[in-house]
Formats: structure tokens, sequence, C-alpha cells
């Protein structure tokens, strides 16, 4: 196997994430995925948004897009269709995703455009502070919800089947050798295929709900076997919030895989590719 | 051979982009420029491009964006209420220097507005819609066949310049058919590719004219595209030396080349004590006032910028040294007037013909404004 550290731009360093943070374990898996798969790295487009996890893209040395916030499907999408060619990987968060970028994501998934997005949920918006996500679960402590929040969370993957995604899968960034086959698995997946992975914030989330630092975050992560939620809906600090009802279940592993027409642009009839 | 054709303005613009070259168009329905839409998706698979309906006109220029830096020739088109959700993706652009082509067909604003009348309302928008300090680049055209050429030169500057380029035209042009003679044979630009190996190859540094090469994703050249402030090699940078010589070379690199950019129609100025600002469809209903306001013995000429931006201060700055007063007339509240009131400092005086309702402005009622400037009845 190759030294992954082949991959990075060691020039750009140092990076912006916090000691403890798991993004790092979530991109040696990618860059491992890369390796194992043999992806040329002058064919490989790295698409990202705003946010700790989209800064991943700066230190990647393949073609690297670091946008708007929310809107790299959007540039994927452009870029995908103008370049079959190329393997077009997303990189984003949970405010990045599914928040502010929501629209794009859903879409993106609805066309089946054959790219790859890969969503790191680390329940919180680092970046900016700590503030609540769309994935902050209720009754979980963010700068914006000192209270603990009182909205209910999204599920990204129910949201992905329904959107029409034709690969969706959710991973743990504590199961590293489970992520980087699921990447795998991904970026080989003939469509638009999404993984959401389950990372961690210990400097906001983790502190914030004082469930600690990096270490005590992933260990505290790989011992849910229940899935993602029911530990954290379990975590309240707040008395008068009312338990949710039986938290859905957050499923890990590949959740689904069909194969389905992909778009790719091109009209029927239309001289192109003909 | 040339042949002349009926088109729309819309079709033309259509035209003047497949033309320059454009492989690929991502938009959002939106009248009145739905119908540039509506030919690319007939037109793009004949030439082996792409057409792509996006979920708004935020993903619109986006996608056009990724396009450009896979190496095609993009654009995208709407009016007012999309052109605002593109602020956001035109301030991209111009600090990561993507090329692209952003049609903007006005329409009475603000908000929804008037969608199917014609206004010149999103011009100060086209300048400053985006956040922060930036250059820009805004074309206007007054008739069909301008709308092909300037459609086209968009195309050009865009890639000479590594910038986007707006192409700003109300209603009426869009949806007005003229018999256009559209040329054969154009002149294309094509953006400067790296001429060192990929090794030694630094995204943001520029030669002499202040415009990096660009190659296209794929081609062999690794590198990183930000909005963050950037250093030569393009990574994020909040250095204050990097981040005000970026924005340096961005301004420069437009403002130094403003004779090469800017163009401005001028008319019978030689003898003039008046001259009319437009641009626009304006411009076409000025000329005609300008002509008959001779007619009438008025030595009264015209000036149309038909570039907006940057603003042709030296140009307008020239014609107000030769004249006592400068009528502006355009289709909204006042807005470039303010720049003419700049560049004029005082030499003229500056006399307002705006009009914001939906309705154009007509050869006579300009005409009559000539006359009342002329010390004659109106």
């Amino acid at each position: 196997m190759t030294d992954v550290r082949n991959y990075l731009r060691e020039w750009a360093m140092p990076h912006v994430l916090c000691p403890g943070c798991a993004h790092g374990i979530v991109l040696r898996s990618f860059l491992e995925s890369v390796d194992q798969l043999q992806l040329d790295q002058d064919k490989l487009a790295l698409v990202a948004g705003i946010g700790c996890s989209s800064r991943l893209a700066g230190y990647v040395d393949f073609c690297t897009l670091h946008g708007t916030h929310g809107r790299a499907p959007a540039f994927a999408t452009g870029l995908k269709l103008a370049r079959p060619d190329l393997n077009v990987v997303v990189i984003t968060g949970d405010g990045d995703g599914l928040a502010i970028g929501g629209n794009h994501l859903i879409h993106a998934a609805r066309r089946n455009i054959d790219i790859t997005v890969l969503l790191l949920n680390n329940a919180i918006y680092g970046m900016t502070g700590g503030q609540a996500a769309p994935t902050t679960p209720q009754g979980a402590r963010a700068s914006t919800t000192p209270d603990g929040n009182t909205e209910p969370m999204f599920d990204a993957c129910k949201l992905l089947i329904g959107a029409g995604a034709s690969f969706v899968a959710r991973v743990l960034a504590a199961t590293p050798t489970e992520m980087t086959k699921v990447m795998k698995d991904a970026m080989t997946h003939p469509g638009f295929a999404f993984v959401e992975i389950i990372s961690d914030c210990p400097e906001y989330y983790g502190r914030y709900n004082k469930i600690g630092g990096g270490a005590e975050m992933l260990t505290w992560m790989a011992r849910r076997d229940a899935g993602v939620a029911t530990p954290l809906s379990k975590k309240r600090f707040v008395n008068h919030i009312p338990s949710s009802p039986t938290p859905p279940g957050m499923d890990t592993g590949v959740l689904l895989r069909e194969i389905r027409p992909v778009f790719s642009g091109i009209r029927e009839g239309g001289p192109r590719g003909t | 051979m040339s042949t002349a054709r009926l088109i729309q303005g819309n079709e033309a613009c259509a035209r003047g982009a497949l033309a320059a070259g454009c492989t690929f168009y991502g938009g959002y329905p939106i009248t009145p420029s739905s119908e540039i839409a509506e030919y690319m998706v007939r037109e793009l698979p004949k030439v082996h491009g792409v057409f792509v309906q996006m979920e708004d006109e935020i993903s619109s220029l986006a996608a056009v964006i990724g396009a450009s830096l896979g190496g095609s020739k993009a654009m995208t088109a709407t009016s007012g209420p999309g052109f605002s959700l593109m602020q956001e993706h035109i301030g991209f652009a111009t600090m990561a220097e993507v090329p692209c082509v952003i049609v903007d067909v006005m329409r009475g604003g603000p908000s929804t507005g008037l969608p199917t009348s014609p206004s010149q309302g999103d011009v100060m928008q086209a300048r400053w819609g985006t956040h922060g300090d930036h250059p820009a680049i805004v074309l206007a055209p007054s008739s069909v066949g301008e709308v092909f050429d300037l459609t086209l030169r968009a195309f050009n500057l865009s890639e000479r310049f590594r910038t986007p380029v707006i192409l700003i035209y109300d209603e009426i042009i869009g949806h007005t058919r003229e018999n256009v003679v559209l040329p054969d044979v154009v002149e294309v630009e094509d953006r400067k590719r790296p001429d060192v190996a990929p090794a030694d190859f630094w995204p943001k540094a520029a030669p002499a004219d202040g415009v990096p090469p660009l190659p296209a994703f794929g081609d062999g050249y690794r590198f990183h595209v930000t909005g963050l402030s950037h250093d030569e090699r393009g990574l994020p940078s909040d250095d204050a030396g990097v981040a005000g010589s970026l924005l340096a070379r961005l301004h420069d690199k437009v403002e130094q080349h403003i004779d090469e950019i800017s163009q401005v129609e001028t008319r019978l100025l030689d003898d003039a004590d008046i001259a009319v600002f437009a641009y626009g469809i304006v411009g076409r209903s000025a000329r005609e006032a300008v002509t008959r306001g001779r007619e009438e013995g008025i030595r009264v000429g015209l000036v149309r910028p038909v570039t907006l931006w940057p603003f042709p201060y030296d140009q307008v700055a020239a014609v107000a040294r030769g004249v006592d007063t400068v009528i502006v007339s355009e289709m909204n509240r006042g807005q470039l007037i303010g720049e003419v009131e700049r560049a004029t400092a005082g030499r003229a005086r500056v006399v307002p013909h705006l009009r914001a309702d939906g309705q154009p402005i007509s050869p006579n009622e300009l005409l009559s404004t000539i006359r009342t400037a002329a010390g004659r009845g109106a």
C-alpha cells in the first residue's frame, strides 16, 4: 500500500483542524480508498463547501474546489457534466450539506448524477464556534441552544433515500476499516452515492455536552449499537423537554444500493456521445 | 456568406454564445430570459455541449463555474430576482477567477416586480451586487444585432481576463424581433493555458497583464480553487500583504485594460451644447430623439456607453467639457446618473430624464426634455 501522505499537500499545512477532531480519520480513510481503488490523481476532483470538513479539500493533492457554503453538489454537477471523465467527489458537512445546501444535495440525488458525496456529520457548526445544526439532537447543547436544542434533527440517510440517491450508507469515524470499505463501494457505484460519516467535534459538541475529548467521543460513538440517535437523545440536560418517542433507527452500513439510469446531461437522440 | 435573419434578442444571445464556443448552459426558468435556455437546450447537443436546468439560480451559476473549471465555456441567463440569487457566485467567480458569462434580462423590480416589463433597474446591482470590493465587466446592448455581438464579446472578455462578465439588457431587447445579419466567422478568444510543467505551476501567479493562465481540471494540473483570500499557490491566506495584493491585481487586470474593454458610441457631439447619455434600449430612443432635435436646429448629440462597467469616466468627462448640459436618461430612479455626475464634476449641468414604471422612454418624451434643456418650449 502506498503511503497515504503521498496524496497530501504537506506544503499546505499546518491544517485548521482541532486536536481530537475525527475528520483526520475520515480523510485517511478517503485517501486509502483512493489508493486501493488506484484512482488517477489527475482525474479526481474533490469539491467542497464551507466548514471544517470542507477545508480538507485544501490539503489533498487532487483537483480541489473549495466553493461556497452548501453549494458543493451544484459545482460538482456542472463539473461532472462538463467532464464525465473525472471522478467527482463532494466533501461536505452537516450544516453545509443539510441546512444551507439541502436543496442542492437533494436535487443532485434526484438526478442520480454520477458523483459521490461524503457528508461528515459532527452534529454542530464547528468552524463558526459550535452553533446548533439541523443534525443536532433534541436536547443537546450548542452555543445557540444553551438550554438544549428544541428542534428535531434530520435523518440524512432517510432524506437522501427519499430524494432518489441510488447508494446510501452511514458509517462511523470510529470504525475506519468499515468506513474505507463503504467509501470504496460508494466511489465505484454508478450514480449518486451518499455516505453519511458520523464524525465528531470534541472542541464544541464534546465540551458543551460533557462527552469529553476526541478519544472519549470515539469510544462513545463506537459503543452504541442501537444507532446514532439513541445515546444522543438520552443525553438530555433540560428536564422540561419531553422525551421524544422512540428515536428512529439510524443504522450504519450500506442502507440502499440500486442501479438506476445515471444523469449525464446527454439528451436522448442528441448527437453527443454517438 | 452572411445572411439576414429575423430573430429575437434572446435568440441572438444564445446564437452569440454558441458562436463564442459556449458548450455549457446551466439555468433556472425566469421571465423574460427563458427563451435563451430554450434555444440552448435545442442547440447545445449539436456542438456536443450540455444543458442542465438547475434547482435555482444559485446552483445555476455554481454549475456554470464547475463546468468552466472543467474547461468549458459556460453561461447562465436570468432576470432580476434570479440575478439577486446569483450575486454569491458572481463574487466567487471574481475571486477564484473563473471565466463565465451571466446574462440579466432586466424586468421591473424590486422583488418580483413587473415580470414582463422592461427596466434598467439592475445596472448598479451588476456593479455592486456581490459583497466586498471587486471589479466588474458589464456590457449593455441596445439592439438584437448588438446582443449577438456583445454576447460573443462577453465570452471573449471573460476568457481574456479570467473573470465573470455580465451582459445586461431589458425585456424589450430580449423579446423584440429584428432583422439582423449574423457573421459567419467571428473572432474567438480562449483562456490562456499554462506553459509550464504541472510541478512548476502556481495557479495564481500572474504574468505582467495580471491574468494567470488557467488549466482545466483533469488535464494534469492539480491545483486548489477557493473563494478565500489566497496566495499565488492558490492556498488560503489571511496575510495582509497577500490579501491586499490579490485584491489589487483583481482590480488592476480590469481597470488597467479599460481601453481594451470599454466601448462607447458617440454621435454628433462635435458642436453639441447638449449631450444625451443613455444606454441599452433607451440609447435607441435617445439616438432618435437626437436626430429629431437636430432637425429642429438644436445642437444635441449622443453618448451611449456600450460597456457600463468599468464606467467610461474619461470619455464622459471629455463630453462634459464640450457641452453645457448632459441629459441622463435611464429606466430607473437614477442609477448611472450618479456616475455621470462624478465624471462631469460640475463641468456641465446634469439633467435627469428617468422613468421606472415598466414603460419604455419614448423618443418624443426625451425630445421634449432636449427642447427644454435648449431653452425652447417643450
